[in-house]
């Protein structure tokens, strides 16, 4: 679940979490009892739907500003680290 | 006994700088001395903006020299909770991932705070991200509960709660997920408000979960608390979630709330709130039914109310928010922004990816983004996340049919006053268990207030006063006539902090 959730955590902090995580889930399955056939689900507490808006053009924020904030930036672009694997 | 501007309320000093008795100027540098003298021993704020607040009140009081009619709380400063963004001012959420961030642009709610001529002081802690209910998981400072420095300053808002109660900001903004406001202010006391979700812009608000966060006013006084709020609230079209309709008018409700007459006013007590292990302590509940005892001197008529579903609240609560919080927390990728860890030209973009989220979260956030990522996994999605937003419509379907029966409900705020460091750290569920009575406020939407209602072996105590969606002016209404009944105000009379 750690590697879905894209966190390389330690051994330790695995096993603290295990347990703590085991306590939080038993309190889950209480949910269960519940009886919610039939039952809409709530998405969020204020029924809005399709909120438009006319499709104009609205000045966006400049692509230097956009960027200041990235750890690797060069040439008007965000730099990742590779995203292929290394040809065997 | 108002020698000191520090003393003051907020609606008494923004009527001293329009009148000409102070300038924003004045008032802004008191606050700004103040937590030069104290912050030391609280460790309320994150990031101090004494330049920025000090320009903002210099161009308010040549305003107000230049005729110019400004707004109900021109030239009073507010400190901001660091989760909420600041154009060109260092937002962090309270975590190293964000460390030495320069937002680009404002909050929606800053927008409004500039607009309405209020200084910004700077950016207080949080437990990261929001997600705690003590400040202890922030990744930078402790914050202290002015009441007693050992003691926790209550969580995620410990900072915007711990700077308004040691007179550090007379107002401050924070923001509710599931008690982020209220709690902290129970816990310090001053008054938290959590509006209707909806009313108030999260546009600029670092997302935790979605569908409960909620920003809203600090304050020491309920008045103080609605003239903040009338500031900061109404339609943005910039949130797809924002209500478009009238601001409910609170500050005259909080007006007509301090005449102390609630005749007519029915307060629903839900029975279930009294049940099971999470029950308020002695101390608290004794706090709290003086309280009630004095709502109904005041004339308001107690009804008994039942949520059956009340009790599947918490668990409800603890899938929505870390299933939502998972999905945002996403984007920490170590690309657009903050932390890059372990980029050493030869690993790939997941490993770095995973390496940087392991490297810049802290241990609550984690656990929560581990929880909502089970919760939303193929295979469990129905079983968890789809059955609690099932069970989150049976809980406001229990919720709204007791306004059928009331105007508003009232319990205490939290089960418990502020614990001591450390007490609850190694076991997060005992930690949840402190957001059982403001959770379900945030699953419906509507708003609660927490007001300081007494103290428990010398700690504050609040009582919670919820309302109906848009109902926000009724529990402003509650928990002014509450206030009037104290004289000095409960919020007036914490411990003196000498600094150092």
């Amino acid at each position: 679940m750690a590697r879905l959730a894209r966190l390389e955590v330690t051994d330790d902090e695995l096993d603290a979490f295990a347990g703590q995580l085991d306590v939080i889930l038993e309190s889950m399955q209480t949910l269960g009892e519940v009886d919610t056939d039939g039952v809409e689900p709530t998405s969020h507490a204020v029924p809005l739907v399709n909120v438009f808006r006319e499709d104009q053009p609205q000045p966006s924020l400049p692509r230097d500003a956009a960027l200041a904030g990235g750890p690797d930036t060069a040439e008007g672009r965000f730099r990742v680290p590779r995203i292929l694997d290394d040809e065997e | 006994m108002d020698d000191r501007i520090i003393d003051r309320t907020a609606a008494g000093l923004a009527a001293d700088i329009r009148e000409g008795r102070a300038t924003s100027r004045s008032v802004t540098e008191a606050f700004l001395d103040r937590i030069d003298a104290v912050d030391g021993e609280v460790g309320a704020f994150l990031h101090v903006d004494r330049d920025g607040a000090l320009a903002t009140a210099s161009e308010v009081d040549a305003a107000l020299a230049a005729g110019e009619e400004l707004g109900p709380l021109a030239g009073v400063p507010v400190a901001v909770k660091d989760i909420v963004v600041t154009g060109g001012m260092p937002t962090t959420a309270a975590s190293k991932i964000l460390e030495g961030w320069i937002p680009p642009y404002d909050a929606t709610v800053v927008e409004r705070l500039q607009a309405a001529g209020t200084p910004i002081l700077g950016k207080t802690n949080l437990d990261e991200f929001a997600m705690g209910s003590s400040t202890e998981y922030s990744a930078y400072r402790r914050t202290a509960n002015p009441w007693d420095t050992a003691r926790i300053p209550g969580g995620s808002g410990g900072g915007s709660a711990a700077a308004v109660a040691a007179k550090m900001a007379p107002l401050a903004i924070g923001t509710d997920t599931g008690g982020s406001i209220r709690q902290p202010g129970a816990v310090t006391g001053t008054l938290g408000a959590k509006p209707t979700y909806g009313s108030n812009s999260r546009y600029g608000l670092i997302a935790f979960s979605s569908s409960l966060d909620t920003p809203g006013p600090v304050a020491r006084n309920a008045l103080d608390a609605a003239l903040l709020h009338e500031v900061i609230s109404g339609h943005d079209p910039r949130d797809s979630t924002s209500i478009d309709a009238p601001v409910p008018p609170v500050a005259e409700a909080a007006r007509s709330g301090a005449s102390g007459d609630l005749s007519g006013l029915r307060l629903g007590v839900v029975e279930q709130f009294a049940e099971g292990a999470g029950a308020a302590e002695p101390g608290v509940l004794d706090a709290y039914l003086a309280g009630v005892d004095q709502l109904v001197k005041l004339g308001a008529e107690i009804v008994e109310v039942s949520c059956p579903s009340f009790s599947y609240a918490l668990p409800t609560y603890y899938l929505i928010a870390p299933s939502e919080a998972s999905s945002n927390l996403a984007r920490y990728d170590g690309v657009r922004y903050g932390l890059r860890s372990g980029d050493d030209g030869r690993r790939s973009l997941e490993e770095v990816m995973g390496l940087t989220r392991e490297a810049g979260f802290g241990p609550e956030v984690k656990r929560r983004i581990i929880l909502g990522t089970y919760a939303l996994s193929a295979g469990y999605v129905d079983q968890f996340y789809g059955r609690a937003q099932k069970v989150r419509t049976l809980i406001k379907r229990d919720f709204e049919a007791t306004f059928e029966q009331c105007d508003a409900l009232i319990s205490p705020t939290t089960p418990f006053t502020a614990f001591k460091y450390g007490e609850r750290t190694g076991d997060p569920y005992q930690m949840y268990l402190a957001d059982l009575f403001t959770i379900p406020t945030n699953l419906y939407g509507g708003p609660g207030i927490s007001v300081p209602v007494g103290l428990s072996d010398g700690m504050p105590v609040g009582l919670q006063v919820m309302g109906p969606v848009m109902g926000d002016d009724i529990t402003y209404r509650v928990a002014s006539a509450l206030e009037s009944t104290q004289d000095p105000l409960l919020a007036d009379t914490a411990p003196e902090i000498e600094g150092k």
